[in-house]
């Protein structure tokens, strides 16, 4: 592990002025926050992150979950997945947010990671770990072994002839489905932006995996007021039964009125470069009974762009028969 | 396998430091209700703080990687993974290890029940899965078996002592 320095900010806007004198807030980010340090101080253990300065924001007070006053939930930065996860608010009326936090890593992981550090979460692609390979994401232009290498676990959505690494991260699926908004304080001010705007897909730039720069500090996470009525699930298919990233995921948000789909909202996990959100699942969907013939045509649409690697074409047909089976537990439940 | 300070480490140029006594910083750590004045790398996670600095060994360093559960002590009374995290980040915080829990001669509940209920074999993972499993007992937790094992899969034993782990928590969850 490279040397750093450990500061302890007094106050968020010294922590976003520490952080605006990193060159970068993506990889090679020489300025990094330590939230759960969950991904952090495992890639600083790799070399994979070399930050000079680690700005511990832990004592900040983002750590509350409150209503907001048009019925949603406010999602301080560093609150805990446990503690989201097991929130009464979120139990009740974002059960698919709790139910893929849970499907997540391990309970002395999920007492340390953050709301904010699990939006910015890195791929598991064990090329980008290997600081002896090329990996185009940790370092532009050297190439990306996994196309040709060891990609049974990469993404099939999303991906490009420069980078095909999974997004994780369960959490954020979740989110995308109950289209949560990201609070950033930076050093122009605050901004708000959708969970669908906030991730990037690789295209040439892999290294480049969300919007944020230099300085932009996540404060929060808000829900937008709870869908009423909407049946949520989340499945997540694995190598094991816990404790282990998914092959495939879905997460669905439904109301099903008068015989026929109302509202339908879907994402999928471990398949994409980024958390998956399938407006084009969702509009096969819309207005269509819940049954066995409308939900495969949801998951065609929703596979229908997929561009399999050499080990993983398995994961079209897994992904498929996730999200049919998400869709049927949502609409019996 | 330590990652307390290494002279031979790379550093970037310009940042880079040339013994231990430059890098290292002060800080008090309390573990096991004990305060402990310490200078440490920055670098030192609160694994290494505990076993090579304070020479707590209880806690054991499997993977240090965040992968196997088997430095699991309690910050706060909540179940963590030192190995994944900087022991600067806890100072003024509660650290509680293996040792804190009980002796020989007054076990903790938990220690009692692996022992009766044989929950180990070669010992490596034991400490990681008490701590572990006596959070769990403060932890939203269904009734059944299937619960348990969902809230303890952080926890791995390679002799697969599995069955008896889970016989161990539930004994006390049901005496308690």
């Amino acid at each position: 592990m490279h040397t750093f320095e450990f500061i302890r900010p007094a106050d968020p806007a010294a922590a976003i002025n520490a952080a605006a004198q990193s060159k970068t807030a993506q990889q090679g980010a020489d300025v990094r926050f330590l939230g759960g340090g969950t991904t952090l101080i495992d890639l600083m253990k790799l070399n994979v992150e070399t930050p000079a300065r680690v700005l511990d924001i832990n004592r900040l007070s983002f750590d509350n979950i409150e209503d907001t006053s048009d019925g949603g939930l406010k999602i301080g930065a560093t609150v805990r997945n446990s503690d989201l996860a097991n929130h009464p608010r979120v139990l009740r009326d974002y059960a698919v947010l709790s139910q893929a936090i849970l499907s997540g890593a391990s309970g002395q992981i999920r007492n340390m990671a953050t709301t904010a550090g699990n939006l910015v979460q890195r791929t598991r692609c064990v090329y980008f770990r290997d600081t002896a390979m090329p990996c185009n994401k940790r370092e532009p232009g050297t190439g990306c072994p996994a196309i040709t290498g060891s990609n049974r676990t990469l993404a099939i959505l999303g991906t490009s002839d420069h980078c095909i690494a999974t997004n994780p991260s369960d959490m954020c699926v979740a989110m995308a489905t109950l289209e949560a908004i990201i609070h950033v304080q930076g050093p122009k001010g605050t901004r708000a932006i959708a969970i669908r705007d906030f991730h990037l897909l690789p295209g040439d730039t892999p290294d480049r995996e969300t919007v944020l720069e230099p300085g932009d500090l996540i404060t929060h996470v808000t829900l937008p007021p709870p869908i009423t009525g909407s049946k949520q699930v989340y499945l997540k298919l694995r190598d094991r039964a816990s404790y282990e990233f998914a092959l495939a995921s879905a997460a669905v948000v439904m109301i099903v009125d008068r015989g026929n789909i109302s509202y339908i909202r879907i994402g999928l996990g471990g398949v994409g470069t980024k958390p998956w959100r399938s407006p084009e699942a969702e509009a096969a969907l819309a207005g269509k009974p819940p049954n066995a013939a409308s939900f495969r045509q949801a998951t065609e649409a929703a596979l229908r762009d997929a561009r399999p690697q050499s080990e993983n074409k398995f994961k079209i047909e897994l992904a498929k028969r996730c999200l049919v089976h998400t869709l049927q537990t949502a609409a019996n439940g | 396998m330590a990652t307390t300070f290494d002279p031979t480490v790379s550093t970037t140029a310009g940042r880079a430091k040339n013994s231990a006594d430059e890098i290292a910083v002060p800080i008090t750590l309390r573990i096991n209700g004990k305060e402990h004045v310490l200078r440490i790398d920055p670098r030192t996670t609160l694994l290494d703080c505990i076993r090579e600095t304070v020479e707590l060994t209880g806690t054991k360093k499997g993977c240090d990687h965040g992968q196997c559960g088997a430095c699991t002590v309690h910050v706060n009374g909540r179940r963590v993974l030192s190995c994944l995290n900087f022991a600067l980040a806890h100072e003024g915080e509660e650290i509680t290890t293996v040792e804190g829990l009980g002796t020989a001669e007054a076990m903790h509940p938990m220690q009692a029940a692996f022992l009766a209920c044989d929950a180990y074999q070669c010992g490596y993972c034991t400490s990681g899965q008490i701590m572990s499993a006596v959070a769990l007992l403060n932890e939203p937790c269904g009734p059944d078996d299937a619960a348990v094992k969902e809230l303890m899969s952080g926890n791995i034993c390679r002799c697969g002592a599995y069955a008896n782990i889970v016989a161990a928590i539930q004994q006390v969850r049901q005496r308690a």
